[in-house]
């Protein structure tokens, strides 16, 4: 039973990290119709950010720059590259946002060099026992920082003037311009926030053992995670990367006990093989509007 | 005023849309723009409220002003903020979105007024107070039309630019709307309203301009356009006689409307 919930807590924690990637894209999505693949190197910069600021401010005053930086980023790779290629095919915009992610990488990995960077974070491996369980701390933390950052995200959504116009254009471009709305505005916010959820979800990850240049293969299991919970869907995407993150644990821990003929590491697929059971009983994801397109 | 002259305006760059339009909005006025499908009454609107650009439509000649002032070449927000508020064909409204957040949308430019322009819509409109947190989609068409007209108010326009308001509304809905459109314009909203529907735009219009084919070929008194047998004849279906003509004698008028324009 307590392993049992450790894998849980231990998942729940990952599972955190791709729902907060997962809400960065599917808020670009939903804004702007782009497919962006370029939030794995959002996810890097904002943690090497955070890494080189902490020993200046402290973790919890870099996080914060570190967020606003990655934001800054996003909103300037919209204005320079994505925003002149609005009316193009989805499909060049999808493969044009991977190359942004690439070449960001290639500056990015300049600034890790070959050493691990820690982000200095207040808890390592440090453990705490809940109702009996030894749990991370920093699995707490992320979750705890995830639900607290959704939280103001769709509170922003549902109250803010900004937040109703960036749902009014997702909806209908022409409509929010009859209202006096900047679509423009909206795009660039777009992928700011994007960036902010990214610089989160980054800082998170390289808590306990840090980063290096393979940080950025954590944030392709948001891809799973978005499928899952359907495209266009913000709450899909924290169901879907919560439920990843829980798989994959569980697959790991249990998986050499129950069906050690899948080999080793089988919990590095689970991601995917959930993904596409999902997809044969439902096209469109867990909460995917129909008539989005699929990639 | 606001005042459309010599309007010319191309989609595409080559498909010439609007050729030469001179409109007057005076204010205080309601104004009734008649046309057939087709005839460019949505393509004015557009390019008086900014929206020709998301159309790859635009204004190649002539201009469209505001007590002076040039606005053609201005966005749509600026055009928003400027007091000129357009209600698309078809509703449009935010079908995710509850009845208040649409309301909340149309406030966008003017949140400083949210409470008293929210309350004076529904007063307006009581049947959208009592849904407001219901989903619009739900609403039925005559509803959805009330939303999209209370949503443009919430920026408290000086001219709202109505399109086809009646379309595909039940008589009865018709006359409702009608009776709204006069009692906005009474509450000291300037109105251009597009209409197919003949009968109930001059009804409550003061001056009337009919459009064919990109140009204006009637400007008139709404009184005397009601009077006018052309116009009785085609867009109220009725000919001299007060029967309802055949196609082929309206497919004649048009003909014979063209060769004098
Ligand atoms: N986006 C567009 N691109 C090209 N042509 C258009 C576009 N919108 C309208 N048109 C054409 O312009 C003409 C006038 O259309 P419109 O202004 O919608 O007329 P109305 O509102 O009077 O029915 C029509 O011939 C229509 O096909
Ligand atoms: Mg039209």
């Amino acid at each position: 039973m307590a392993e049992l919930l450790q894998s849980i807590s231990g998942g729940l924690g990952q599972g955190s990290i791709y729902a907060l990637l997962a809400l960065g894209f599917v808020i670009i999505y939903k804004a702007t119709r782009v497919i962006s693949f370029a939030q794995p190197a959002l996810m890097l910069a904002g943690a090497v950010l955070v890494s080189y600021l902490v020993g200046a401010v402290g973790f919890y005053a870099a996080v914060v720059l570190g967020v606003v930086g990655a934001a800054l980023l996003g909103l300037g790779i919209e204005r320079t590259v994505v925003r002149p290629m609005v009316g193009k095919p989805v499909f060049v915009v999808a493969i044009i946002t991977l190359g942004i992610d690439i070449a960001l990488r290639v500056v990015v990995n300049g600034f890790i060099g070959n050493d691990v960077r820690q982000v200095g974070d207040p808890w390592g491996f440090a453990r705490i026992s809940v109702l009996g369980v030894a749990v991370q701390e920093r699995h707490i933390a992320t979750f705890v920082t995830t639900a607290l950052v959704i939280t103001v995200l769709f509170a922003f959504f549902k109250y803010s003037r900004l937040g109703l116009a960036m749902r009014a254009a997702a909806f209908d471009q022409e409509t929010a311009l009859a209202q006096g709305m900047s679509v423009g505005t909206v795009f660039a916010l777009s992928w700011a926030i994007a960036g902010g959820l990214a610089a989160v979800a980054g800082t998170f990850v390289a808590t306990g053992a840090g980063l290096d240049q393979q940080l950025w293969i954590i944030a392709l299991k948001a891809l799973p995670a978005i499928i899952l919970g359907g495209l266009d869907s913000l709450g899909g995407a924290v169901v879907g990367g919560l439920t990843i993150g829980v798989v994959e644990s569980l697959v790991a821990t249990y998986q050499s006990d129950f069906a050690p003929w899948l080999g080793q590491n089988f919990a590095v697929v689970s991601p995917y093989v959930v993904m596409m059971l999902v997809l044969l009983v439902k096209p469109y994801g867990l909460f995917g509007t129909r008539e989005v397109e699929r990639v | 005023m606001l005042a459309v002259r010599n309007l010319e305006v191309v989609y595409n760059d080559v498909i010439l849309v609007l050729r030469g339009v001179s409109v007057d909005v005076e204010e205080g006025k309601i104004v009734a723009l008649l046309g057939a499908n087709g005839a460019g009454k949505t393509t004015l609107l557009r390019a008086i409220s900014g929206l020709l650009d998301v159309h790859d439509g635009e204004v190649t000649k002539g201009s469209v002003t505001l007590d002076g002032e040039p606005i053609h070449r201005r966005n749509p927000a600026k055009i928003v903020t400027l007091g000129i508020k357009q209600v698309l064909e078809g509703r449009r409204i935010f079908a995710e979105l509850n009845v208040e957040e649409n309301l909340r949308t149309g406030a966008h430019t003017n949140t400083k007024q949210l409470r008293s322009n929210l309350d004076r819509v529904y007063d307006l409109f009581p049947l959208l107070r009592e849904r407001q947190k219901g989903t619009a989609g739900y609403l039925s068409g005559g509803e959805q039309q009330m939303l999209a007209m209370g949503r443009a108010l919430m920026s408290n326009p000086r001219y709202l630019l109505l399109d086809e308001p009646s379309l595909g509304l039940a008589p009865l809905l018709v006359q409702q709307i009608r009776d709204l459109i006069v009692e906005i314009n009474k509450q000291g909203t300037t109105v251009l309203l597009v209409e197919q529907n003949a009968t109930m735009a001059l009804s409550i219009a003061e001056h009337g301009y009919v459009m064919e084919t990109g140009k204006i070929v009637m400007d008139k008194p709404a009184k005397e356009l009601l009077d006018d047998s052309d116009i009785r004849e085609f867009y109220l279906g009725l000919g001299a006689e007060g029967a309802a003509k055949s196609f082929r004698d309206v497919k004649h008028y048009k003909r014979r409307k063209r060769w004098l324009s």
